[in-house]
């Protein structure tokens, strides 16, 4: 699963949401996403990780291997 | 989830009040997200119990399902879950993981 293909996912799960996806080196397997959602106001770590996490669910059990995520609200 | 899987599960989080499901052991983590988790814990100075779900399949997949979240490593505080690598980093950093933990 290739980074545009991991971005388009969580952007369409959570409509209105930022995303930007790093790769500190460069391997495209250790990436972090960086997601901003309005949504996200409010809600514990916990709840925020689990609604980016709930937008790859199937990836997340095989094609993915080490996504770390920050979440933002705005 | 079988019932013999959520027991073991439950026996383990009572074992100690902080309690890590990660890939490995805290000596030899086999993942960096593990590793990250273990290095924070005893920067902090915190003793805690960990399973190595690399050894048990049942639990590996059966602590993602107990605590609804998809990923490993997984951090307990008093049976109650806390959070994988980032927000374990997150609060440490904080200081409330500290003071969820005194």
């Amino acid at each position: 699963m290739t980074i545009p293909e991991i971005k388009k996912k969580i952007e369409d799960g959570l409509p209105g949401c930022q995303v930007e996806i790093l790769d500190p080196y460069k391997d495209g397997v250790h990436i972090k996403a960086v997601v901003t959602y309005p949504e996200f106001a409010g809600k514990s770590l916990i709840e925020q990780h689990r609604l980016v996490y709930a937008t790859l669910k199937e990836e997340l059990k095989e094609e993915i291997h080490a996504l770390a995520l920050e979440t933002r609200s705005q | 989830m079988e019932e013999s899987i959520k027991t073991k599960i439950e026996d383990l989080l009572k074992s100690n009040k902080v309690f890590l499901f990660m890939k490995g052991t805290p000596e030899q983590p086999q993942c960096g997200f593990s590793a990250g988790v273990v290095s924070v814990l005893k920067q902090l100075n915190i003793p805690f119990g960990s399973f190595n779900v690399l050894s048990d399949m049942g639990i590996r997949e059966g602590i993602k399902e107990f605590t609804n979240w998809p990923t490993i490593p997984q951090l307990y505080v008093n049976g109650e879950f806390i959070g994988g690598h980032d927000i374990t980093v997150q609060m440490a950093n904080s200081g409330e993981l500290q003071k969820k933990i005194s």
